[in-house]
């Protein structure tokens, strides 16, 4: 276990009162896929918000490549190379396709505002390779055809094949994906997880998502950790954790 | 027909000048979602610091240069000092912040320049001349001009930087930029410099033409129907709504005008205004409000 991308110890989360994670640890391999799952309310959204910082853990303490902090500004987060995509969609609906992933590269900017306008300097240089880095992704996710397109006015499933291009274009290590698959129809799904995966092993992107379908996540995943009422109740290969009587009793035996 | 043709135009032409103060407020609603009341204000103060310097014997670029800097700077207090501490902050919040904003820049305008009438000559004569057999003052031409090079410069840096994109995408959802690593308090300070240049280039043309004054931060009560006409949150719906509310007035002052026996352009912009709220409450070009149940 000595090559952990993300390693959480004994993280706490509560609000008011009420327990959200429970003495949590568990690592994340370097290049693997790892599925959060459990019921709605057992903390898996709270879980990927402390991990890149929206939320400050009361107790323990995460390792991300290497580096240990308690709490991380979210903008620390991303330059440190956590991306993430999220459950609602955030996507600016009145941009095209090829704006929203240039978007996320934003924050990478180095060129100032001056700069910007008159196009002098280190903006010229940066919008070369911003351009290149964002067509890239797009070509990756098979998104060309829309690449000018508005993004409102696109399927959902490929709404969130945007998101999931807005996350990559910064070339993250870790990508934290928030229930990609919500909402969509099961052809939806197989092609979004065919992304996912095509994401990890040819980006070599490591993977921690959040997904409700276990179908889906037993395929998909090399790890998956099983969260119920803010406690790990399961951590394992798919097949280890399809036969742990705990994960069965919490979750894959109840019907919802 | 000539005579309503010339009425048409000039009022088209005072509707521009609606549309500069106009564009002011919509730049800063679109970034940050609020109404800011001090646009008048600020317009106040950029037009009183340039007649001062000018009347200091500083020449006519080094006191627009230096003006743009001090709106610049101001843009940047106003981020540090109101914004920032009002983050997150629901919109009211944010809009009485402006008001009082607006008593802090006036009061600072009287501090430093005094609150005496000036002059402002801008080199233009307001002398008729022929186009095409109309009438149109020279300077309305000017103004027209003025307002269009401001709209091509204000649409290339929007559509045409990777700034831009920023910019947009913080319009478009501040939540999702924010979650995106976009840096919040960088895009304001942007957009309140870009209002305050906005607000120079407002504030000269309507002192020329008024005298710079006190009165003058009272445009803001005329961008206000143009704002309801024409949609808080776009650019184009500020123009339009501008050369809708400076045509009807005029045309209504000559032809409804001698029916009521008084001065009508000064309440039928906001009679207008109550008319689109009634059947179109967010403007030729605003945003709908759609809000899932």
């Amino acid at each position: 276990m000595a090559d952990a991308l993300l390693r959480l110890h004994d993280v706490s989360l509560a609000f008011k009162g009420i327990t959200a994670l429970n003495r949590l640890s568990f690592d994340v391999e370097r290049g693997e896929i790892c599925a959060l799952i459990g019921p709605n309310g057992a903390g898996k959204s709270s879980l990927l918000n402390v991990i890149n910082g929206v939320y400050r853990a009361n107790t323990g303490d995460i390792v991300f490549d290497g580096v240990r902090f308690e709490r991380i500004h979210p903008l620390k987060a991303a330059d440190l190379g956590i991306g993430r995509t999220f459950q609602h969609n955030a996507l600016f609906g009145r941009l095209t396709v090829i704006e929203n992933v240039l978007a996320g590269l934003a924050r990478h900017g180095r060129a100032n505002f001056l700069e910007n306008i008159f196009r002098l300097g280190r903006d010229r240089a940066e919008r070369r390779s911003f351009t290149t880095r964002a067509h890239r992704i797009i070509a990756f996710l098979e998104l060309d055809p829309h690449i000018e397109t508005v993004v409102s006015t696109l399927p959902y499933g490929l709404q969130k094949r945007v998101d999931l291009a807005r996350a990559l274009v910064a070339d993250p290590k870790l990508l934290l994906l928030d229930e990609p698959m919500a909402g969509m129809n099961q052809d939806e799904k197989a092609e979004m997880s065919h992304f996912v995966s095509d994401v990890n092993e040819k980006l070599g992107t490591t993977v921690v998502l959040i997904e409700h379908d276990v179908g889906i996540v037993m395929d998909l995943a090399d790890h998956v950790v099983v969260l119920d009422y803010g406690r790990k109740v399961g951590d394992g290969t798919p097949d280890e954790v399809r036969n742990n009587p705990d994960v069965i009793a919490a979750y894959l035996g109840t019907v919802h | 027909m000539n005579f309503f043709l010339e009425t048409l135009v000039s009022g088209l032409s005072a509707g521009v000048m609606y549309s500069l103060v106009a564009i002011g407020f919509v730049l800063i609603y679109k970034a940050s979602g609020v109404f800011n009341f001090a646009q008048g204000s600020m317009l106040l103060f950029a037009s009183l610091t340039f007649v001062t310097l000018v009347e200091k014997g500083a020449p006519f670029g080094v006191a627009l240069g230096t003006t743009a800097l001090v709106m610049i700077l101001g843009a940047i207090l106003i981020e540090r000092l109101v914004l920032r501490p009002l983050v997150n902050r629901d919109a009211l919040t944010l809009f009485m912040a402006t008001l009082g904003l607006s008593f802090v820049i006036e009061g600072l305008a009287q501090l430093l320049m005094g609150s005496d009438v000036h002059m402002l000559d801008l080199g233009i004569d307001d002398l008729p001349v022929s186009v095409g057999g109309l009438m149109i003052s020279q300077f309305d031409l000017f103004a027209s001009g003025a307002a269009l090079a401001l709209v091509a410069v204000l649409s290339i840096v929007f559509n045409k930087t990777r700034m831009g994109i920023s910019l947009r995408a913080v319009a478009d959802d501040t939540l999702a930029a924010q979650s995106i690593g976009i840096r919040l308090p960088a895009i304001w300070r942007i957009v309140w410099s870009v209002a305050g240049i906005v607000a120079l280039a407002a504030g000269l043309i309507w002192g020329a033409r008024q005298g710079v004054q006190y009165s003058l931060s009272l445009v803001t009560l005329k961008a206000l129907p143009v704002l309801i006409i024409g949609g808080f949150s776009s650019i184009a719906g500020a123009i339009v709504g501008g050369l809708l509310v400076g045509a009807t007035e005029s045309l209504a002052d000559i032809y409804i005008g001698p029916l009521v026996q008084g001065s009508v352009s000064t309440w039928f912009a906001y009679i207008l205004a109550v008319v689109f709220l009634l059947v179109r409450p967010a403007g030729l070009f605003g945003d709908r409000a759609i809000e899932r149940v």
